[in-house]
């Protein structure tokens, strides 16, 4: 559908927040914690903070949760139960203050859940995600959506983009049905498209590299001395990979207790040595540096050859949480300078 | 930091060492762990009071042990590392030259692992007073108020698992987490898993951590665990006299006294 | 309305007070059966996470028992445990995990008397304190259908 524009007033935006709690939908939204914003349940307008760059926690897990039941059992003399969390009808839950790099996220994750197998769970609970994104008015040293085709005013992925102009109010725009269901929803907040343009409003982010460019290259990079260099202070947990909206691995796991139990889709990631250990003790990713490899590799290469869309938004948020600072975006323009292997 | 540079410059050129640990110039306005190999390279040295990473993490990873001999820049949270390391046998003497970095930024070198003690002696570990603060407020709270403060301070861990990876004391190979028979610690990060993992981390730190707050500082979520391991120090040093890394006395937890006084034994 | 009965899990060592309830039922005398007993080689052998487990599986209180100071099979092993306990006691108090649910005793073989004492009185005392809700809402927590 065509793009449509709407001004809202800053004083509507609290209303139509209250609109939407008061008909019981749950709202995400960052809320501040010390120095952090964290994507979080909100109950109240006043909850939710304007000063962030994005969340230090992706919005992923509202499709895809740290901990999912896939389905549970339970076992008697005669027969087994099962309860499949397929067949579950899950919640409608709005995404409010999302940044278009988290937004954008939802398109390569949603690829991913809809591979050779269409994963019944995340569908059903994407179909429910409202998502309101707002466009960015700041940026930092670690944001480079702009260099995997994205940038700070990107709609794509998002339902309704929010744009704050110079007077304070917003530029709303609609982007897809849902997003319009919203607006009739809601009608009297929305009001005729403003005057003033979106770009004068929203940050400048340098573009720092070449997707395409990093993606060919990258198909003969594989031994590399890069990999090494610029993880040798890895310390190999998985904060960027939980913090990473796009990132998707995952782990099965029983919880039983006697009769009873649980099958669970919990979050991994490739930064643990255990991830590729094998039964028998062989570990065929034995160094950080091939998990960092991998890490990139898969981003930004097998996941634009494999579905067309990179696997990274360029949110930066991999690089602010590392705890040994470890830099995406230093691996990646160091890529652009690397001659590839014969 | 120029006695530093030059320091670790003639390190690597006599090649006593092939590998120099220290900080370097990081992202915004961070620094972050470098390993340097050539000795033109040193001037990438940095020290100042953004040097909050605890490098002491490094000497027992693979990759870095890879690289050789390691010098490494050692404030006193470093130092501290080192001396509950030597303890625990993960480090010896003679593999490792510590350059160590007072509060004032001075560059002091030590002849031997008691010759860190030494000098640790004069820097003790204190328990600030907001924390100490912060965890009377906790332990005011009635019981069941306090677990849910917990459950929901416990809430937001995905179990990255960064406070073990940043924690030098946590160098376990195979940690109890991956260990799936038995299954001690549920995988998931739901409420009780996590509570679980928190605390079989900080009992397995109980008697050894050293107060370098790397567990705090890493995690993504900013979840205040080292509140319970600071709240663990303060018992180490209530029920077995005071605390502090130590080569020559064992772990609290290692050790015992047949007359350790407590007074909840029936 | 029939009353609470509290779950109980003894965590005991072989040595000490695993004789001693023996003797306590071999002198017939009678005791609370609400206590369910684990048998270990010695209380350094009581992984501070089986208590958690005790909790997470359902148990409303535990009893963690073994040979007095100075009487272990294995000469340390309750010495090595008293400090465990001391330390795993005050992580606990700190997390509100409830203290008063965990009762650490020590019963020689020879205090079959003493053990029948420990489990009612301790029994009582979980009576007064209730079901452990707390915590069982916490471990129950993929009971409950996981939607968000």
């Amino acid at each position: 559908m065509q793009t449509e524009n709407y001004l809202i007033r800053k004083s509507s935006l609290e209303k139509l927040f209250g609109n939407l709690i008061g008909n019981g939908k749950i709202v995400y939204a960052p809320k501040a914690k010390g120095n952090l914003a964290l994507f979080d349940k909100v109950q109240a307008f006043g909850e939710i903070t304007e000063d962030y760059i994005v969340t230090a926690n992706s919005a992923k897990s509202v499709t895809f949760p740290r901990t999912e039941k896939l389905f549970s059992y339970h076992k008697s003399k005669e027969s087994t139960e099962i309860t499949d969390a397929a067949n579950n009808t899950f919640p409608d839950v709005i995404l409010w203050g999302t940044r278009p790099c988290d937004a954008a996220a939802f398109i390569p994750l949603t690829e991913t859940f809809n591979g050779d197998f269409q994963d019944i769970i995340y569908n059903k609970r994407r179909e429910k995600v409202l998502i309101l994104s707002f466009s960015c008015k700041r940026s930092d040293e670690y944001c480079f959506c702009t260099s995997v085709n994205s940038g700070p005013g990107n709609t794509a992925g998002s339902d309704v983009q929010f744009t704050k102009l110079s007077d304070g109010d917003y530029l709303a725009e609609v982007i897809t049905e849902k997003g319009q269901l919203l607006v009739k929803e809601n009608c009297n907040l929305f009001e005729a498209k403003p005057e003033e343009d979106k770009e004068p409003n929203l940050a400048i982010v340098a573009t720092r590299f070449n997707q395409e460019e990093i993606q060919a290259k990258l198909q003969n990079l594989f031994e590399n001395p890069v990999w090494d260099d610029k993880s040798r202070a890895c310390l190999g947990c998985g904060s960027c990979s939980y913090v990473c909206p796009v990132c998707s691995c995952f782990d099965i796991q029983d919880e039983a207790h006697g009769n009873k139990g649980t099958r669970l889709r919990c979050w991994d990631s490739c930064g643990y040595g255990l991830f590729t250990m094998h039964t028998s003790g062989h570990n065929p990713r034995n160094t950080q540096g091939g998990r960092w490899r991998q890490r990139i590799l898969h981003k930004f290469l097998y996941m634009p050859n494999k579905s067309k869309v990179a696997g990274c938004v360029g949110c930066g948020r991999c690089s602010r949480s590392c705890p040994a600072d470890i830099n995406i975006l230093d691996t990646l323009t160091s890529l652009q300078e690397e001659k590839p292997n014969e | 930091m120029n006695e530093l540079i030059q320091k670790a410059t003639i390190l690597l050129e006599s090649n006593s060492v092939q590998v120099v640990i220290g900080y370097g110039k990081g992202s915004a306005n961070r620094t972050r762990a470098i390993f340097i190999t050539q000795a033109a390279d040193c001037e990438k040295l940095i020290f100042d009071s953004r040097c909050i990473q605890n490098l002491a993490v490094y000497l027992t990873k693979q990759e870095i042990k890879k690289l050789g001999k390691p010098a490494i820049v050692a404030p006193i949270p470093v130092l501290r590392s080192i001396v509950q390391l030597a303890a625990e046998n993960q480090i010896a003497e003679n593999d490792l030259v510590v350059l160590g970095v007072t509060p004032e930024s001075e560059l002091v070198e030590f002849e031997s692992f008691a010759a860190i003690e030494t000098f640790l002696s004069t820097h003790r570990i204190e328990i600030e007073g907001k924390y100490q603060k912060t965890i009377e407020m906790i332990k005011s709270m009635p019981v069941s108020e306090r677990f849910a403060y917990w459950v929901k301070e416990l809430e937001p861990c995905f179990k990255c698992y960064a406070c073990r990876s940043a924690c030098p004391l946590c160098y376990c190979t195979r940690c109890t987490v991956e260990n799936n028979q038995p299954q001690w610690i549920s995988v998931a990060s739901h409420p009780l898993g996590n509570l679980e993992w928190h605390v079989m981390r900080a009992m397995h730190l109980a008697g050894r951590c050293t107060d370098c707050e790397a567990c705090y500082n890493a995690c993504p979520m900013g979840i205040p665990i080292h509140l319970l391991t600071k709240s663990m120090l303060q018992d180490v040093a209530e029920n077995f006299g005071t605390y502090g890394p130590s080569l020559d006395k064992l772990n609290a937890l290692s050790s015992f006294k047949p007359d350790d006084k407590e007074s909840f034994i029936r | 309305m029939t009353e609470f009965e509290p779950k109980i899990v003894a965590f005991v060592c072989n040595w000490c007070t695993y004789a001693g309830a023996d003797l306590t039922g071999t002198s017939r005398i009678k005791y609370a059966q609400n206590v369910k007993i684990i048998r270990f080689p010695c209380t350094g052998r009581i992984d501070f996470m089986l208590l958690l487990k005790a909790f997470g599986e359902g148990a409303d209180g535990i009893i963690v028992s073994g040979c007095h100071p100075n009487d272990c099979h294995y000469t340390s092993g309750n010495f090595h445990a008293r400090r465990r306990w001391i330390m795993f006691r005050g992580l606990l108090d700190l997390l509100g995990i409830d203290i008063r649910r965990i009762q650490y005793s020590w019963v020689s073989a020879a205090e079959g008397a003493k053990w029948a004492d420990i489990v009612n009185s301790t029994v009582k005392t979980i009576r007064e304190l209730g079901p452990y809700t707390d915590y069982a809402k916490v471990a129950g927590y993929l009971e409950k259908e996981v939607k968000e």
